[in-house]
């Protein structure tokens, strides 16, 4: 959705510019003349919202790292230090903390709202295979963020995740090993960990841009799933129009943050992480932060280690083949009456599977977490790929235009 | 019927009977307290927090270390706030080990109030050898190291405004304080072991610390152990998160200009977008 740039620099400095490197006119181009479907929700304010977490955690983290020591015997005193002798520190780590939930509650809003309104679908892919990654990156930068603080549960997270690794035949151990710098999670451990949580979000930073590139091509999905038609008369300029819905959104997404941040800071967080890892103790119940509780209960609903590790891989890593797994020719949900039932069906089992992964693996809820499981593959394996089939589906609007109301363009007349 | 609906049947019938094992096989809940530096609003009650150091330096310093509190932090705003001349005098009441002197030596000097509380024991071999075998916890992060859970739905209410509830470590600490009970019929324990319903397994390494009349407060408050544990459980509150207060005041303006902001940035938002059709 490229329009032509009839962009020129005011200023004479800037015209000099634009011969030599245009990058004033590339930002014109992509968020001030970018056309925006005008039928868009505030679900659609989730883009720029991540942005700005992604932004407010690197800020907040490197703030952090100026205080922060990566050694087994410092790391818990160093963060100690940071809430009660480094200035505003207890903020920064609030803030950093618990903007790691938001950015998670964020990116799960952001890909079920693209699940709803079918954003995957053709020509999509490419944004949604890099959306993928970008979760696979924010789930690694997540984990190992964990561990850094060295409490109980940072120290048997890593234990328990570097464990999933030694399930791989015949190499299992030894990429282990490689892994941890040792035969168990230590110093080399702690301060490779470190390195790669410093290094990720700059990876998850580069896909962003590859994301935001892919998404300008296409052009945004809207509500309707039906592509805008009409450039004049269906989309408006992204500034000042869009920029200001995105502040809306997002004014009201960082009011809550800062509620969190602010007064209930420990809330996501677990007690055990205030006691500093001994690896001689174990935790009675070692769990995750919650943003990765439904693949932590997909792990654990298989007695095999290898296909638990499999399945729990494979759950994240089909969301990717979505496109090819949804036949429906028509893209929205909304036109979609019996696929709307098992889409929330499906939020139903994510988030049941989030409230077992924090429950014992045992009795019942093992039962549950099986049975929830089962639906959480068949959904994407056989109800996606029979639906697009045998599905009746609602009449798509002709156009946004005709489904906001208003008269059809003379182009679609001459269509009719 | 959809898979849906037989997905959401099988995992409610699951969900009941566990809802229903919860309460059988583990510790009771600790009661709820009520707490002055709860809520968006709250602060810590300083005559509590000055009478909760007290009982700190006269029971449970002899075991417990505090070892990430400062003297400086006694005489700091959101503290027990006592007067920088009080925080130096206890700072000179403790023996505080410092060197290499000039000659190479170690030495014991008073404490200063830039040192931390210095630790009972030498080390944790040193405790254990002390204390039957039991190592007591350093204190100063204790309030926000304990906790339990209020299950399903309720935990979620503990994150709302006007509803939210932080106090799960403070609670444990006050009913663990409380919970020392006659054992029942049955249940034998080695030796060195005391019986608490809260406790994990309800065997505790710790003899009853406190009882009525044992420290003498100099402010009229009554000297039970049920104040007691309410004053020591502040305290330890404060120096597990000694800027709770600094956080909620400056909390309140964010979240304040924040709903403001939200407001004004949707008004600008519909008179921008109300040319467009």
């Amino acid at each position: 959705m490229t329009g032509h740039s009839t962009y020129t620099p005011k200023s004479g400095f800037a015209r000099w510019l634009e011969r030599r490197l245009p990058i004033i006119g590339f930002i014109h181009e992509s968020f001030v003349a970018y056309p925006v479907p005008k039928n868009l929700n505030y679900l659609w304010t989730f883009g720029a919202i991540l942005s700005f977490m992604l932004v407010a955690q690197i800020v907040t983290g490197i703030v952090l790292a100026m205080h922060y020591t990566p050694e087994t015997t410092l790391a818990f005193d160093s963060i100690e230090h940071i809430m009660r002798d480094v200035n505003w520190g207890w903020a920064l780590r609030y803030a950093h903390a618990n903007g790691a939930s938001m950015f998670f509650l964020a990116v799960y809003i952001h890909i079920f709202r693209g699940m709803y309104y079918g954003s995957y679908k053709e020509p999509r892919e490419v944004l949604w295979i890099l959306g993928v990654v970008i979760f696979l990156l924010m789930m690694a930068t997540g984990f190992l963020g964990y561990v850094l603080p060295w409490g109980q549960m940072s120290f048997w997270a890593a234990t328990v995740i570097t464990n999933l690794f030694t399930a791989i035949p015949y190499v299992g151990n030894s990429i282990t090993t490689w892994l941890l710098g040792g035969y168990s999670v230590d110093n080399a451990t702690l301060n490779r960990f470190f390195a790669l949580h410093y290094l990720l979000p700059f990876v998850i930073v580069a896909v962003v841009g590859l994301h935001v590139w892919a998404l300008h091509v296409t052009g945004q999905n809207n509500p309707t799933g039906v592509e805008v038609k009409d450039m004049k008369k269906e989309t408006v300029p992204f500034t000042p129009y869009a920029t200001l819905k995105d502040a809306v959104g997002l004014a009201v997404f960082v009011a809550l943050f800062a509620w969190l941040t602010f007064f209930v800071p420990n809330y996501t967080g677990h007690p055990d992480n205030y006691i500093e890892a001994n690896p001689l103790v174990t935790p009675p119940h070692i769990v995750p932060e919650w943003y990765f509780l439904p693949f932590y209960a997909i792990l654990r609903a298989i007695p095999n280690k290898l296909i638990g590790v499999i399945a729990l891989f494979a759950s994240i890593l089909i969301v990717a083949a979505l496109p090819w797994l949804d036949t429906s020719k028509v893209r929205s949900g909304v036109y979609r009456p019996a696929f709307k039932k098992f889409y929330w069906g499906f939020v139903f089992v994510a988030v049941g599977l989030g409230y077992l992964g924090a429950q014992p693996a045992e009795g019942v809820y093992l039962v549950a977490a099986r049975i929830l499981m089962a639906y959480y593959f068949l959904h994407f394996l056989v109800v996606l790929p029979l639906l697009g089939k045998y599905e009746q589906t609602l009449p798509e609007p002709r156009s946004i235009a005709a489904s906001l109301g208003q008269a059809a363009t003379p182009e679609e007349k001459s269509h009719a | 019927m959809s898979w849906k609906s037989i997905v959401l049947a099988a995992a409610l019938a699951g969900a009941a009977p566990a809802l229903a094992e919860e309460g059988a096989h583990s510790q009771p809940k600790p009661p709820r307290q009520q707490w002055s530096f709860a809520g968006a609003f709250g602060g810590f009650d300083q005559g509590q927090l000055r009478r909760g150091l007290k009982v700190y330096r006269e029971v449970c310093a002899s075991c417990h270390s505090l070892s990430r509190v400062a003297f400086r932090n006694l005489a700091e705003k959101g503290g027990p706030e006592l007067s920088v001349a009080q925080a130096k005098e206890i700072a000179e009441s403790y023996k505080v080990k410092d060197g290499p002197n000039d000659a190479g030596d170690y030495f014991e000097r008073p404490g200063r109030l830039s040192d931390r509380f210095p630790p009972p024991f030498a080390n944790e071999q040193a405790a254990r050898a002390a204390m039957n075998g039991a190592y007591p916890p350093d204190m100063s992060v204790l309030a926000k190291a304990r906790g339990y859970s209020r299950g399903f739905p309720l935990f979620l209410a503990d994150a709302l405004p006007g509803f939210s509830y932080q106090e799960h470590g403070v609670d444990y600490i006050v009913a663990l304080l409380e919970g020392y009970t006659d054992m029942p019929n049955g249940v034998e324990l080695p030796p060195g072991q005391y019986y608490n319903v809260y406790m994990t397994g309800h065997r505790i390494g710790m003899p009853p610390p406190l009882s009525n009349g044992v420290v003498t407060y100099d402010d009229g408050a009554p000297q039970t152990v049920d104040q007691y544990a309410k004053d020591v459980s502040a305290f330890l509150m404060w120096t597990a998160e000694p800027h709770l207060e600094a956080r909620k005041s400056i909390g309140l303006k964010v979240v304040g200009f924040l709903i403001v902001l939200s407001f004004l940035v949707y008004f600008t938002k519909r008179k921008i977008w109300s040319s467009v059709h």
